[in-house]
């Protein structure tokens, strides 16, 4: 916890972050960069032939997807527990590419669905949870946005995400008892072959990766521009 | 005790005598549940198969009417100041808000639903599957709609934010509701969908009192 409080000062974040993004991101172009090789590279599946190229950028996605609102919430108990401004900044920073992240599984996975069950979307349990988690997301921003008060708007922001936190759970199991098509997970369970698990396992690195250097960068340009405007102010003054 | 019946009895007053509460939403569903066959055509098997989803559908949504003033009036003319420095903690104040809107929207509405039922020709049983849905399950509706009320409290224009905060939420609401009375037309038993309904709502009216009470605090600038 220490570790935390001492980089919730924007000062010790700008600094830390300065030094780590490079690494991170030169980490992302190298995983995706090398996943996408050895995905291109990899053999046919002998039942989805090329399509399970898709399966490289839809996994990965939809992972994140969910990793990500893990961590908005995660910042939004930090913010509603202890109040440090930057986790209200790195919350809302989180929020869109969240949504990007569920919007890219959706249009990969509806896109898969094509050859795969014959057509765009089929109301499965996992596409419609996502489908969800999407309006959720968006939900989520749109609050923000409404709200002029920032402290005010970050709070109510905070306690939405903390409501949606202990709600998706119950939505992810409402919607697979009502319905499922979707082929369960295989990588756990093994089921995936060594060709196709090392380029999946390294864009799932690469797509954690990409979301931590384009969230420091949002969080850093959110500083930067509170810091822009507190100068402004001062110089009106 | 007194002060949660109080503000209880006071809310429901409000809402039967303002116009704006039990007799709008009660429109507004039957109006949905017209228009739905206008749009699908008279068949009445195919009215029969789509009743429990179209009905749950539209009382939720009917129910969200009237959800964005559950605290805004207060918070607009001051009471909802004096109410917060009662000696009521504000999660019973919540909970008490909670009640009176179930009272003055859901159960009216579960009330009328057999009504509508006949209209989609739904089979006897499972129209009292559906009525018993709507009865166990819009309380929960109230109380994650709460939540959405006190977030956007603020807000001029807080009821179009509140459908988009709240409908993603209550999406187990509507597949356990709805698929109670589709599994009773299957002929299965409903017991289960009616139990993780119940377990939904318990869990909605349990844990929203907190998150509402947090979020008036917060928009009283506590």
């Amino acid at each position: 916890m220490n570790f935390l409080f001492r980089y919730a000062n924007p000062h010790h974040f700008m600094r830390l972050s300065g030094a780590v993004l490079p690494f991170t991101a030169i980490a992302a172009l190298l995983c995706l960069g090398a996943g996408f090789y050895l995905g291109f590279s990899a053999p046919p599946d002998y039942q989805q032939g090329r399509t399970v190229l898709l399966m490289f950028i839809h996994v990965p996605a939809a992972t994140m997807a969910m990793g990500v609102y893990g961590a908005l919430a995660f910042c939004s108990l930090l913010s509603l527990v202890w109040r440090h401004p930057l986790s209200d900044t790195a919350a809302r920073a989180a929020a869109p590419l969240g949504a990007l992240f569920t919007a890219l599984g959706l249009v990969t996975g509806s896109l898969w669905g094509k050859p795969m069950w014959g057509t765009y979307w089929v109301w499965d349990a996992r596409l419609t949870s996502f489908l969800l988690l999407l309006f959720v997301y968006i939900g989520y921003m749109a609050l923000w946005n409404a709200i002029e008060d920032e402290v005010r708007a970050a709070r109510a922001a905070a306690i939405l995400a903390l409501v949606g936190a202990v709600n998706i759970p119950i939505i992810k199991f409402s919607v697979e008892w009502w319905n499922t098509l979707h082929q369960g997970e295989s990588i756990v369970s093994g089921k995936l072959a060594p060709v196709f698990l090392a380029p999946l396992l390294l864009m799932m690195a690469g797509y954690a990766f990409l979301f931590v250097s384009l969230w420091m960068i949002r969080i850093r340009t959110a500083i930067l521009e509170r810091r822009a405007r507190n100068l402004m102010q001062a110089g009106a003054r | 005790m007194r002060a949660f019946t109080t503000l209880l009895l006071r809310d429901i007053k409000l809402a039967a005598r303002s116009g704006g509460g039990a007799a709008l939403a009660l429109s507004f569903f039957a109006l949905v549940a017209t228009l739905v066959p206008l749009g699908v055509g008279p068949d009445l098997r195919l009215l029969a198969r789509m009743a429990g989803g179209v009905l749950w559908v539209a009382a939720v949504l009917a129910a969200l009417l009237s959800l964005d003033r559950l605290f805004q009036g207060d918070f607009e003319d001051g009471s909802l100041d004096l109410i917060a420095l009662s000696p009521l903690p504000l999660e019973l104040t919540a909970l008490a808000k909670i009640a009176a809107h179930w009272l003055s929207t859901g159960l009216p509405l579960a009330l009328l639903s057999p009504l509508l039922a006949l209209l989609f020709n739904l089979a006897p049983p499972a129209t009292l599957i559906l009525f018993v849905s709507l009865l166990i399950g819009t309380p929960a509706v109230s109380a994650v709609g709460a939540i959405g009320a006190s977030l956007t409290l603020s807000l001029k224009r807080g009821g179009l934010i509140l459908p988009l905060i709240i409908l993603p939420l209550l999406a187990p609401v509507v597949i356990f509701g709805a698929g109670a009375v589709a599994l009773s037309l299957d002929g299965l038993g409903a017991g289960n969908a009616l139990g993780l309904l119940a377990a939904f709502a318990f869990a909605a009216m349990l844990l929203s009192p907190f998150a509402a009470a947090a979020s008036v605090r917060l928009n009283l600038g506590g």
